[in-house]
């Protein structure tokens, strides 16, 4: 299942950060952070529940780039 | 500018207005006697005012195991510089890399929103009707088969079938068309069009989701998440250079001491700062040097503005990465129909008309004008100017033979096949032409005959012409078409070569034979209408369909989509691609080069950290400005 989410980051490399941090992150199969269109797109694995996981996300994010938003 | 901006240019003014005195009296020229504790002290409020989130921003990464931040560079770098007595500097420092941040974050936030604008076809609301009022709802909410009020100004939020009224729409946000398209009960139209005169009202046929406006809008969104190779070779980059550069600081402050120190290697010093307080000095002007930022934003920026760009000229490119392929076509293969030809029947020739051609034109697109037949259309679009219906009175439909009507209230016409010229008694000139052929009568006297057939498209022969010029080496027809049919069209809009008599199956060989020619640096592009060219679309590097709209299978298979029919604009796609590819190029050597240069000067202490915050900053506005060029493809 794929998800896409807006997100609020300011600089490129950031959005890079947060990209790898959510593609660390148990149950996301593969992610992309687009830094020009501010969305991040997830997909998730087989049966995993994408409120739980994007909860993970967001802390990774957050531990990555502090100064970072994602509108769940 | 929005409030995280306003507020961080303010603090950038106030701290620089702070610091411009205090740097006057620390370097004396402004002679103030000043003891070194308080000047310190005024220091630190420029500094904290104008870095604060920085140093925030630094211990938070360290908290979290992400050492090698650009944050924590400038914190080092600043604080090594104020640890060694150099205030004016470590805050200068600072100070300059704010000013450089808040110009990207504009920079960046300002063509995000002009390219998303270019890009915007996404309806607001739909109306709908309850209890006889009008509700403006969100179009994700509209079941299938509701019926929708779209007025007059409003955009069609969803596709749908016309149940009541008439109206032309303007489809050019979709098509880039502005030739209004008329439609009535019954007509289908698309979501992302513009209704201009009529109330129509609509019932819909496809969720939001599913809507036109949404796939495409869908489609450029998702170009951007489709990274290139410069762009993964750049984020790779980044994530080695600075941890690199951080160690090669560490070891230039160490090193050069204690080699001096234990093995009395003479090692320059200077006497300002003691040995170590010199290499540490350079290495802090090292640290300003490697935060990667400049190359980091230009290079998705560019590739960002480069699909804006080129979806406002009416190319929609899938990604990226399919920007970075088509800079590199060097082979083009062509369906004919309805890529070359247009795939629709047009007026091609008039014949034996003791009439003006543009007066027969005008007589028949008149006798037409309330058929909606394709060959109607064919004739009012030949005659092209508005049709007075009020012109044609006594008009008559005699199916399977054609029209017959008075115009002007005298002139009796009869337009149609042979079988109506012998009905109304005129004897008709047979045609050698292929196509379909109209006869007219005026007056039961023979008039002539009009010859609709497929005709080349306007653009082709020029379009072959660009590509040449854009670096195109060989250009390809693949056809069904007989091959007198294929030798003919090829001669005459200039295509290097041909393939006649192919099946569809065919194509796909004939692809992949040419494929074999082609290479990493020399690619080949399959241009079709999407009809029924998907496999090929798919097998070909880079997949380009025509007037895809509406044709779902051709928008999901092809890689760029050129969303009118002009085959000018594949030269033009191309253009804009090679475009793009060399700023992005300019920018990542530019970027480097002076990153490169500056370390050699701060390694040999030149310069010092004046020279490397300037240059950071200036690279990145340079790269982010020459970025910003790529939007600008329309005179390409």
């Amino acid at each position: 299942m794929k998800k896409t989410y807006k997100i609020e980051v300011d600089c490129a490399n950031c959005a890079n950060n947060m990209e790898d941090a959510a593609k660390k992150t148990p149950g996301v199969k593969d992610c992309t952070v687009s830094f020009m269109t501010l969305k991040m797109k997830v997909e998730f694995e087989e049966g995993a529940d994408p409120a739980a996981v994007m909860k993970e996300v967001y802390a990774n994010c957050k531990k990555v780039e502090d100064d970072c938003e994602i509108f769940l | 500018m929005n409030k995280k901006q306003k507020n961080l240019l303010i603090r950038i003014i106030i701290a620089a207005v702070l610091w411009v005195p205090l740097f006057l009296i620390a370097e004396d020229i402004w002679k103030v006697n000043m003891h070194p504790v308080a000047l310190f002290a005024f220091f630190l409020v420029p500094y904290l005012l104008v870095g604060y989130d920085i140093l925030r921003k630094a211990v938070l990464g360290i908290k979290n195991g992400q050492v090698f931040d650009e944050n924590f560079l400038m914190t080092v770098a600043t604080a090594g510089a104020i640890a060694l007595g150099e205030y004016g500097e470590g805050v200068a420092v600072m100070l300059l890399y704010q000013i450089g941040e808040l110009f990207q974050s504009y920079a960046v936030g300002k063509s995000r929103r002009n390219i998303t604008e270019l890009m915007d076809i996404r309806p607001d609301y739909a109306n709908i009707e309850v209890d006889g009022e009008l509700e403006q709802v969100d179009p994700d909410e509209v079941e299938v088969g509701s019926i929708i009020v779209v007025q007059p100004g409003e955009k069609v939020p969803l596709d749908g079938v016309v149940v009541e009224g008439t109206s032309a729409l303007n489809t050019s946000a979709l098509t880039g068309e502005s030739k209004p398209v008329e439609v009535g009960v019954d007509s289908d139209v698309l979501s992302g069009s513009i209704n201009m005169t009529g109330v129509l009202k609509i019932r819909t046929t496809t969720e939001f989701d599913e809507s036109t406006a949404s796939k495409i809008l869908d489609l450029v969104e998702n170009a951007a998440s489709r990274k290139s190779k410069s762009e993964n070779f750049i984020s790779k980059f980044a994530k080695v250079y600075t941890p690199i550069v951080v160690y090669a600081a560490l070891a230039l402050a160490i090193l050069p001491p204690l080699a001096s120190l234990l093995l009395h290697i003479n090692v320059p010093v200077d006497p300002e700062y003691g040995l170590w307080g010199t290499w540490i000095f350079r290495a802090c002007t090292f640290l300003v040097v490697s935060c990667p930022c400049a190359v980091v934003i230009s290079i998705p920026l560019s590739f960002f503005a480069g699909l804006g760009g080129a979806s406002n000229q009416g190319v929609l490119v899938k990604g990226s990465n399919y920007l970075e392929t088509l800079s590199e076509v060097k082979v083009v293969a062509f369906d004919k129909t309805g890529t070359i030809t247009k795939g629709n029947f047009a007026v091609t020739a008039v014949h034996h008309s003791p009439l003006d051609e543009e007066k027969l034109l005008e007589y028949a697109a008149l006798a037409e004008a309330h058929s909606s037949h394709p060959i109607s259309k064919s004739l009012k679009d030949a005659y092209g100017k508005h049709i007075d219906l009020a012109r044609v009175t006594d008009y008559q439909e005699i199916s399977g033979h054609g029209i017959t009507a008075v115009i002007d209230g005298d002139q009796h016409i009869a337009i149609g096949n042979e079988k109506l010229m012998t009905k109304v008694g005129v004897e008709a000139q047979p045609c050698h032409h292929v196509g379909t052929i109209i006869h007219v009568a005026l007056n039961n006297e023979y008039c002539g005959h009009i010859v609709i057939s497929d005709e080349l498209k306007e653009t082709s022969k020029q379009a072959m012409a660009e590509l040449k010029k854009a670096g195109v080496e060989k250009t390809v027809m693949l056809t069904g078409d007989a091959r007198a049919v294929a030798e003919k069209v090829a001669a005459e809009v200039g295509l290097t070569d041909f393939r006649a008599e192919l099946l569809p199956a065919d194509k796909v060989t004939a692809v992949e034979d040419l494929l074999k020619e082609c290479s990493d640096k020399r690619r080949l592009a399959f241009v079709g209408d999407g009809i029924n060219d998907a496999p090929v679309l798919s097998r070909a590097d880079i997949g380009i369909a025509m007037g895809a709209l509406g044709s779902d299978a051709a928008i999901e298979a092809a890689d760029v989509v050129l969303m009118d029919d002009d085959p000018l604009k594949i030269a033009k796609a191309i253009k804009i691609s090679r475009k793009c590819l060399r700023i992005v190029k300019q920018n990542i050597a530019l970027a480097l080069g002076v990153k490169a240069l500056c370390l050699i000067l701060a390694t040999l202490g030149i310069g010092g950290m004046w020279v490397a915050i300037i240059s950071d900053v200036g690279v990145m506005i340079a790269a982010v400005l020459n970025a910003i060029r790529c939007l600008f493809v329309k005179d390409l």
